[in-house]
């Protein structure tokens, strides 16, 4: 037996130059299997959760998913190493656990030290989920989109058509144009992502997107029910109330 | 704002100059027959009332400037409102004079021969130097501003081609262009080194381009070919370019890095956001003195422009603007998946 156990990776990036790259550096090393390479954030999604890889080089500026969204749809089960031209989001990339981040142009040193702080990582508990859908977000601004993953299918749903959130244990529930969507995240971590001129949290348990309120009933003797266009009847709790007053009276 | 009335110094200069007038004045009364005394009671009234009436002047002034109204309106404003002016101080001066008239000493005042005549041409005089006046002071402020705005205009034509430059040389392309090198060297050499050549090429064309204010559009269009070719070994198959350029618009002038810019931002924001790729779609033509030039791209709708987007256009919008003012037109557009960029500027064939 080889002392060292084989590592499996998957390469992400848009441009076939820059997987070259990185497939050639990776070559050097035997212990390395190179299980995938993906041209955009929808391959990543499916090769990640299918293969499971113990190790993920990941471009950030990608077409239809960027590096950080493909994180948050895979998880961080595994040792992340970015790679990319851009300086800029080397914070998010220590906010999302990674374990390196390699500027472009790098060549086989840098390559081998990264290497390094990934086998480190392999074999250490995962960080946890919940903080990634937040360094997601840039700071100062608010989701347009919101990613979600089923089985190895990605669904992006732009936050404009995202009728109301509602939570489930671990998992929310995304209703969008007659659909819902599983994803797990906490109903508070979404709620401070999305922009509260659009998104409120009417209860608990729920999100709504205030275009969609057509109108509040009372029900029952504390408690008020909201109306969305597409005749959902959702729970206003009476903290929920007032903020939706509030809300609706600055308009 | 009053130039006299709002300015301390200039009101005391204005007094000061009264002085001489008002001796020029006496001088004439005197000369009329009127007693020293006489002389001191009524210009010691009626000269200051006048030096106040004068303020009024500037009002018809500002409405008539010298650069924009007809010499005859202005002789027309001018006549009717010294007119007014003068007989109204002459009204004035006769009733101070019926008033004088009830002291016993002073009974006589009134008898002397065309008083009222020379007060009221002395009024039309007077009220003319004074316009002159204003219409020196009009004309000093305008050339004042004329000046300030161009040095305004110097400052912000120099600031924008700065910024062009600092926006030019995108740090990303350059680091993803040698990364893109660095893969060549091991599988394909002299690729690698053609586009090494490429690269340095276009950095040095664009640095030089910065230096000036107006160039041959063959000249930028190379530059675009040089920037395209470096991107084509980036994206590969991913990048198409349809190009139709007339024969007669090259040798049209522009200011330079127009173009480069929105190649760039088509490739930023179309090509880089669709695994498929993108085209983009030139089309320079020159007809009737106008320099059209069109460019389309694919992008990708879904993704909402992030904040550092647009600064390549708003700031070729900015530099047409200062150079053509409205003689140019600059439209940028998305319409379904397509972006759309429309420039017309008046054709010009030779470097000024």
């Amino acid at each position: 037996m080889n002392g060292e156990p084989k590592l499996r990776v998957v390469i992400v990036d848009d441009e076939e130059l820059a997987r070259q790259v990185l497939r050639e550096l990776a070559g050097a090393h035997p212990e390395l299997e190179i299980v995938a390479e993906c041209a955009n954030g929808f391959e990543a999604v499916k090769a990640i959760t299918e293969l499971k890889p113990d190790l993920v080089f990941l471009d950030v500026q990608m077409p239809k998913l960027d590096g950080f969204e493909v994180l948050e749809l895979t998880g961080t089960n595994m040792a992340i190493v970015f790679a990319t031209a851009h300086d800029g989001h080397a914070l998010k990339a220590f906010e999302v656990h990674a374990v390196d981040y390699l500027l472009k142009p790098f060549g086989a040193e840098r390559f081998e030290r990264a290497l390094q702080r990934a086998r480190k990582r392999i074999g250490s508990p995962p960080p946890p989920l919940t903080q990634l859908a937040l360094a997601v977000r840039p700071p100062g601004q608010y989701l347009d989109r919101v990613v979600v993953r089923d089985g190895t299918r990605v669904h992006i749903i732009p936050t404009s058509k995202l009728e109301y959130v509602e939570a489930q244990d671990d998992y929310i529930a995304i209703a969008s144009e007659g659909r819902r969507y599983l994803k797990q995240q906490t109903i508070s971590s979404l709620e401070e992502s999305l922009d509260p001129k659009c998104f409120l949290r009417v209860h608990r348990s729920y999100i709504v997107n205030l275009e969609q309120v057509t109108n509040i009933e009372p029900y029952g003797k504390d408690s008020k029910v909201a109306i969305l266009k597409n005749g959902t009847r959702l729970p206003v709790s009476r903290a929920g109330y007032d903020r939706l007053r509030n809300v609706l009276e600055s308009r | 704002m009053h130039p006299i009335l709002s300015h301390p110094r200039q009101m005391l200069l204005y007094l000061v100059l009264w002085i001489p007038l008002t001796a020029l004045l006496g001088y004439l009364f005197r000369a009329s027959g009127y007693s020293v005394q006489e002389v001191a009671i009524l210009l010691g009234v009626l000269a200051p009332l006048y030096a106040l009436m004068c303020l009024l002047a500037w009002y018809p002034c500002r409405a008539t400037p010298l650069q924009r109204a007809g010499s005859v309106r202005i002789a027309a404003t001018l006549t009717a409102a010294a007119v007014v002016i003068a007989g109204t101080w002459m009204f004035f001066a006769m009733i101070y004079v019926s008033v004088l008239e009830s002291f016993e000493s002073l009974r006589g005042l009134a008898s002397h021969a065309g008083m009222y005549r020379m007060i009221f041409g002395m009024g039309l005089l007077l009220y003319l130097v004074w316009a002159a006046y204003y219409y020196v002071l009009l004309t000093m402020e305008a050339s004042r501003q004329l000046e300030l705005r161009a040095t305004e205009a110097r400052v912000l034509a120099r600031d924008s081609e700065l910024r062009a430059l600092k926006a030019q040389i995108n740090p990303h392309f350059i680091f993803n262009s040698l990364h893109s090198i660095s893969a060549l060297t091991t599988v394909d050499a002299t690729r690698a080194r053609e586009m090494c050549i490429t690269l340095a090429d276009f950095l040095r064309a664009t640095l030089g381009l910065g230096q000036k204010t107006i160039i041959p559009l063959s000249e930028e269009l190379d530059l675009v070919h040089r920037y395209l070719t470096v991107e084509k070994i980036r994206f590969g198959s991913r990048l198409m370019i349809e190009e139709k350029v007339d024969d007669v618009a090259v040798d049209c002038v522009i200011p330079p890095l127009i173009l480069q810019p929105l190649v760039e931002n088509a490739i930023q924001h179309g090509v880089a956001h669709l695994p498929e790729g993108a085209c983009i779609r030139l089309s320079i033509t020159a007809k009737d003195d106008r320099l059209t030039i069109a460019m389309e791209n694919n992008f990708d709708p879904e993704i909402k422009p992030k904040k550092r987007s647009g600064i390549g256009l708003a700031n070729v919008r900015e530099r047409i603007a200062i150079r053509y003012g409205d003689a140019a037109n600059f439209q940028a557009a998305a319409d379904g998946d397509l972006f759309r960029v429309n420039i017309s500027l008046p054709a010009a064939r030779s470097i000024a």
